[in-house]
């Protein structure tokens, strides 16, 4: 009896758990294929000849698991943790968010076993064939459901701008994923897409690029106002620049998309007309970035003594650094040097390692301890190294694909004289392969930072009740 | 009214509405109630700490 009115009156943390518990798999899982496909592009044996090894079918699988499995648990454990404390309320239904849970890991298992099989609909981000994809929009509806009801039930009047991120993040994710998978099933395994030629390339890149932007951005902007504010244990440097943050990104991500489609059949002025949007998204990005980073001001020696606030802001870093180095990149000219070279390749994990992995591990990082009733984590040291690990891996990969990059661009468009291509493609591949071991080196470091990661989380959970929480006391005391 | 003076209302519309979001945003009124809700994360430590140490007896028994 007893049970049953604790249970409306507090937290839900049993599913923020088990979504944080698996975002470090899964992101060990995804990252590791990574570098077994970045060894693969360095030393094509590593293939072995079979067809399931393939880069081919493994690069999908990588992308897959990296953004769906491990970002994206990550973002339904802290907007599910985020919603219930600053809505101070119970998530809607336990059983609803259970079927978000379970249902999620049927997608990515199922993702598991398709894609090395060969079963794609090609769509870059959206390779899961039809049958997925119905999957993919229940659970994602039933996300929507719970976390707008939770919302709805608020014990609070106002809704904390976290929370506004999260819902635009998870209303436009359904949209996209909904738009951009309608397609006439011919059998279990195999459909094809109902759009046609340059419109079904604009649906794709529409998807593609707000899934970036919403999903990569808008959902993690969510996690960095409440975990950056929270870790330093100060409010948001300006609640009302992020109010404008919101509603300008918002409006300016959704006509990015064509910069994807630059000298293609698209028509011209759709190319110029995302070009400049995405020039302009510049503004909103770095407002925001500005807004996290300027949360410590006067309170900057936090970053010396504790590592989980290095790796949010870190992260604050490099999400400049790569909405700085977007925009540059969507100008037609830039582009004509950046498109189809490893730069593009680079630029991804500038945002995808630096940015969203590095705030979502910090997020984790803060959440263990409160979810498991320890005052810390297991060793703060360990975290310290796990930032080091990763941040040298993230240089390492993204020095290696901005010079390989830049130099495949330039080799590509060297002409002679008479008007010959000045080198061949294996000469520009051949130039590449010294950098090519260097991201594989990178990956490695970034791998090796998630299994310190993964040994930390173990010893804190099993850590005996409160005996962390005790000694993090004493340390005070 | 043709397509070209549609989107050109549309894109004046969405201009007015941006200006009108800052200027809400920075005004004196909204002040302390964005104040108020930017300390908002630090309000609920009690039903944090409740919902835990439920589940810790619940653990036990």
């Amino acid at each position: 009896m007893s049970q049953t009115v604790a249970s409306q009156t507090e937290y839900n943390y049993k599913v923020v758990r088990q979504f944080a518990i698996m975002t470090v798999i899964w992101g060990i899982v995804g990252m590791s294929i990574g570098v077994l496909i970045a060894a693969q592009l360095a030393w094509p044996a590593l293939n072995f000849d079979t067809p399931w090894l393939t880069y081919s079918r493994l690069r999908p699988l990588h992308t897959n698991a990296v953004i769906f499995a491990f970002g994206t648990s990550a973002l339904f454990a802290t907007s599910y943790y985020v919603v219930q404390r600053t809505c101070q309320t119970r998530l809607l239904s336990d059983k609803l968010a259970a079927f978000t849970f379970w249902g999620w890991q049927l997608v990515i298992v199922l993702a598991v076993i398709t894609l090395p099989l060969g079963i794609t609909s090609s769509k870059e981000y959206a390779e899961l064939e039809w049958p997925i994809d119905i999957l993919i929009a229940v659970v994602w509806v039933t996300y929507a459901v719970v976390f707008m009801g939770t919302i709805a039930k608020r014990k609070v009047s106002h809704i904390y701008v976290a929370n506004w991120f999260y819902a635009g993040f998870i209303i436009t994710v359904a949209v996209l994923h909904i738009v951009n998978s309608m397609a006439v099933p011919v059998s279990l395994t195999k459909s094809y897409s109902i759009y046609a030629g340059a419109v079904d390339a604009m649906v794709q890149w529409w998807y593609g690029h707000n899934a970036v932007g919403f999903l990569l951005t808008a959902g993690f902007l969510g996690m960095m106002y409440y975990f950056v504010p929270k870790q330093a244990g100060r409010p948001v440097y300006s609640y009302r620049l992020s109010v404008v943050h919101f509603w300008a990104l918002v409006s300016l991500y959704i006509w990015a998309g064509p910069h994807h489609l630059h000298y293609t059949a698209l028509p011209d002025w759709t190319q110029s007309l995302g070009m400049v949007m995405s020039i302009i998204l510049f503004v909103p990005s770095w407002g925001g970035m500005i807004n996290g980073i300027m949360t410590l001001s006067g309170a900057w020696h936090k970053l010396r003594t504790d590592p989980v606030l290095r790796f949010l802001v870190v992260s604050l870093s490099f999400y400049g650094m790569s909405t700085f180095e977007g925009p540059m990149m969507a100008i037609k000219s830039v582009n004509a040097l950046s498109h189809y070279t490893d730069w593009t390749v680079g630029h991804v994990h500038s945002g995808a390692l630096g940015w969203v992995a590095m705030i979502s591990i910090g997020a984790i990082y803060h959440l263990i301890p409160a979810l498991f009733s320890q005052g810390r984590m297991y060793s703060v040291k360990l975290v310290n190294t796990h930032f080091w690990l990763h941040t040298v891996g993230v240089v390492l990969y993204i020095v290696a694909m901005w010079i390989s990059g830049v130099m495949q661009g330039l080799m590509w468009r060297a002409v002679n004289a008479d008007g010959t291509l000045m080198y061949s493609f294996v000469q520009s591949l051949q130039a590449s392969h010294p950098f090519y071991v260097m991201r594989f080196l990178g990956g490695v470091f970034i791998v090796a930072g998630m299994l310190v990661m993964a040994y930390n989380v173990y010893r804190t959970i099993s850590a005996k009740n409160d005996s962390l929480k005790l000694d993090a006391q004493a340390q005070l005391a | 009214m043709d397509y070209g003076t549609y989107r050109g209302i549309l894109t004046l519309v969405i201009l007015v509405l941006f200006i009108v979001i800052v200027v809400w945003a920075y005004s004196k009124r909204s002040k302390t109630r964005f104040k108020d809700a930017a300390n908002a994360i630090f309000e609920d430590e009690e039903k944090h700490n409740k919902t835990i140490s439920n589940e810790e007896k619940g653990s036990e028994k």
